[in-house]
């Protein structure tokens, strides 16, 4: 064990760095301050505008670690809030007007949530049932899904005023702003449901070895499927943030991209993309460090564009580290190519 | 004689039928679609996704995945607006720049996927950021392409005897499917894209050339989104970098639908030619239908894609060779 290197070292020495930088670089960025009894400043906005990645990684930790992947999930963000901002504010023709939600926050969010919920089973089905490559089924989601979100809010971006349903991202509660607390609280929820749980274990079983897993009883299908459930209930939650924050649906832009950002953060977090080695924890630490660096980029006054590129840069550097470490994989390709 | 309706040719026998069973169907309902110029359109409009398709067509069959294929189209066609607007470059030296600045992205691409074992759709994931950021940091807004031997080349069109025009891109399209076929099927090259999507270690063992050829797979693929991105620059007669947006995943349906097995090892250039006259068909069924929107075109494609990777699930699954296996 003391030679044991943990797999959070180089997200948490990333997300050093780049703090240990704003201490620098960047004056007030440790600044703190009480206003209207919640707190203020660039940490608290990073905690903020990071809560939806960070709950898409979470629920993608999950699905990664069953050896699969799920890019369907920037379009179940935008279904999900293309079907609250819909129940909210009901637009003429719109084919969820026979649903009266009555406004109640609730009622919306339970039903709004039954969307990711069928998103997520759709998914389920096709990975675990028919038995497509996960890459594929969670394709079609993804092209479909927008297409399916558009349909609902008719190509327009449907604005509303719901205090209640907005204060899901803008308000507070116990002086932070309540997308911080949805976070902590799916960190802990996540956490404690898969930590020296048999649930956890099987999990990783079936990352690791499906066949394995299956011998040894395990119901590999419902374990795959209740991934990528998980998964779509990650994002429907992410989908209700976004939607409360810009008080709208915008079917086209919802979530764009950001599929890729909760891959990243997972991948930067050291959970394994070929399945079976999972930590919540670490892709918490990539969604924080992703964050960071936008905010440090943005606040450095560099175009907002160069984020990307400085993506690509960071995906291609972090992917090799974990190439080298890890070990037998490689070197068999290796082994096979020369 | 050889078989023509064999188990593994179903999918693409499948889509041909698809295909024209919509082609009719929609000339049947809407008045004017069977004019010459609507079907002569439906290569048109779709050069710029064929030849992004056929770039993909190779790296499917070789079993992998290029998510880098639509920002590079937005990337490419920026900077050959750039070039020729901004930096007065003359216009085959920027079309030869932007085509040089696909080729080293995907031979980048291919070397990470080859030489260090990283998966497919992660680093051609890190190549869509790259070539999006790349293209936005160039230009944000669009720039218009005045250059005169560009804009002649984009009015430029043959008349065919009838009336209807087919314009230089058509010509394009159908000559770089014409040489993606025979380099798939007449050339070593293709022959051994094809092994590697059978089996990578088998072909390592028949001692074929794995390495190099995975990553001319990949540049292959990033000069055919360049030449895509050209020819859509030509097409609106403009550089937008963010043009292209999901255009990676239209790509990928055309294969698809066109019945390559997105598992590699089978599929044909041709194959995808239908697939993208499939998308093309439905995109301008709903166009002429007029009161359908155009979100109705993503719900048909997810829907067709859904079914025909179901087919090719079904048939794997049916197949003798899986059942032993």
């Amino acid at each position: 064990m003391s030679r044991y290197k943990s797999p959070l070292l180089w997200p948490v020495l990333a997300l050093l760095v780049l703090l240990v930088f704003n201490l620098v670089a960047t004056p007030g960025f440790f600044h703190l301050e009480m206003r209207d009894g919640r707190l203020f400043g660039s940490l608290i906005d990073i905690l903020n505008r990071g809560t939806p990645v960070l709950l898409l990684s979470l629920g993608m930790t999950l699905v990664i670690a069953t050896g699969g992947i799920d890019l369907s999930v920037g379009a179940v963000m935008a279904i999900v809030g293309a079907v609250a901002a819909c129940l909210i504010a009901r637009p003429s023709g719109c084919v969820l007007n026979g649903i009266d939600a009555h406004g109640a926050v609730g009622t919306i969010v339970a039903i709004s949530m039954m969307a990711a919920l069928l998103c997520g089973l759709f998914n389920g089905f096709l990975v675990s049932v028919v038995g497509l490559q996960p890459f594929v089924a969670t394709l079609l989601l993804m092209v479909a899904g927008r297409g399916l979100a558009q349909l609902l809010t008719d190509g327009q971006i449907v604005i509303f005023n719901h205090a209640g349903f907005q204060s899901l991202s803008t308000g507070a509660t116990a002086g932070l702003v309540n997308p911080v607390w949805i976070a902590v609280v799916a960190c802990v929820v996540s956490s404690m449901a898969t930590h020296g749980t048999s649930l956890g274990q099987f999990i990783r079983a079936v990352g690791a070895n499906p066949k394995a897993a299956f011998l040894s009883g395990i119901n590999v299908q419902a374990v795959k499927a209740a991934a990528y459930v998980a998964c779509a209930l990650c994002a429907g939650v992410a989908g209700l943030i976004v939607t409360a924050d810009i008080k709208g649906a915008d079917a086209n832009n919802a979530g764009l991209y950001l599929e890729l950002d909760a891959i990243l953060a997972v991948c930067i977090g050291g959970t394994s993309l070929a399945g079976g080695k999972f930590s919540f924890a670490g892709s918490v630490i990539g969604a924080l460090v992703m964050q960071t660096l936008t905010t440090t980029i943005l606040t450095r006054g560099v175009p907002a564009e160069a984020t990307l590129v400085l993506k690509a840069v960071i995906v291609v550097a972090v992917c090799l580290l974990q190439a080298r470490q890890s070990q037998a994989k490689v070197v068999v390709v290796k082994e096979a190519t020369t | 004689m050889r078989r023509v309706f064999t188990r593994e040719r179903l999918p693409i026998i499948a889509t041909a039928t698809v295909l024209v069973l919509l082609y009719l169907a929609s000339g049947l309902l809407f008045k004017g679609f069977f004019g010459p110029q609507v079907f002569l359109n439906l290569f048109s409009d779709n050069a710029f996704l064929g030849i992004v398709a056929v770039g993909m067509t190779f790296v499917i069959l070789s079993g992998g995945i290029d998510l880098s294929v639509g920002s590079m189209v937005g990337c490419s066609s920026i900077m050959l607006a750039t070039l020729v607007e901004k930096g007065h470059w003359s216009p085959l030296a920027g079309i030869a720049a932007v085509l040089a600045f696909g080729i080293v992205v995907g031979l980048t691409q291919g070397w990470l996927i080859q030489k260090f074992g990283l998966p497919p759709f992660l680093v051609t994931l890190a190549g869509l950021f790259f070539c999006r950021g790349f293209g936005l940091s160039i230009s944000r807004e669009s720039i218009q392409i005045k250059a005169p031997l560009l804009t002649s080349w984009s009015n430029w069109s043959a008349t065919l005897p009838g009336g209807s025009t087919v314009p230089l891109a058509s010509f394009i399209f159908v000559g770089f499917i014409l040489i993606a076929a025979f380099l798939a099927k007449q050339t070593r090259f293709g022959r051994t894209v094809y092994a590697i999507g059978g089996s990578e270690p088998s072909t390592v063992l028949m001692g074929l050339e794995v390495a190099r050829t995975k990553t001319l797979v990949y540049t292959f693929s990033g000069f055919a989104s360049a030449l895509g991105g050209l020819v859509f620059a030509l097409y609106t007669s403009s550089g937008n970098a963010v043009s292209g947006t999901g255009l990676e995943l239209d790509a990928i349906a055309s294969v698809v639908i066109g019945g390559t097995l997105l598992t590699g090892g089978y599929g044909s250039v041709f194959g995808s030619l239908l697939g993208v006259l499939t998308l093309g068909v439905i995109q301008t069924a709903i166009m002429f239908q007029g009161t359908l929107s155009s979100w109705w075109t993503k719900i048909a494609i997810g829907g067709l894609l859904l079914v025909f990777v179901l087919l090719q699930r079904a048939l794997s699954v049916l197949s003798p060779s899986a059942k032993n296996a």
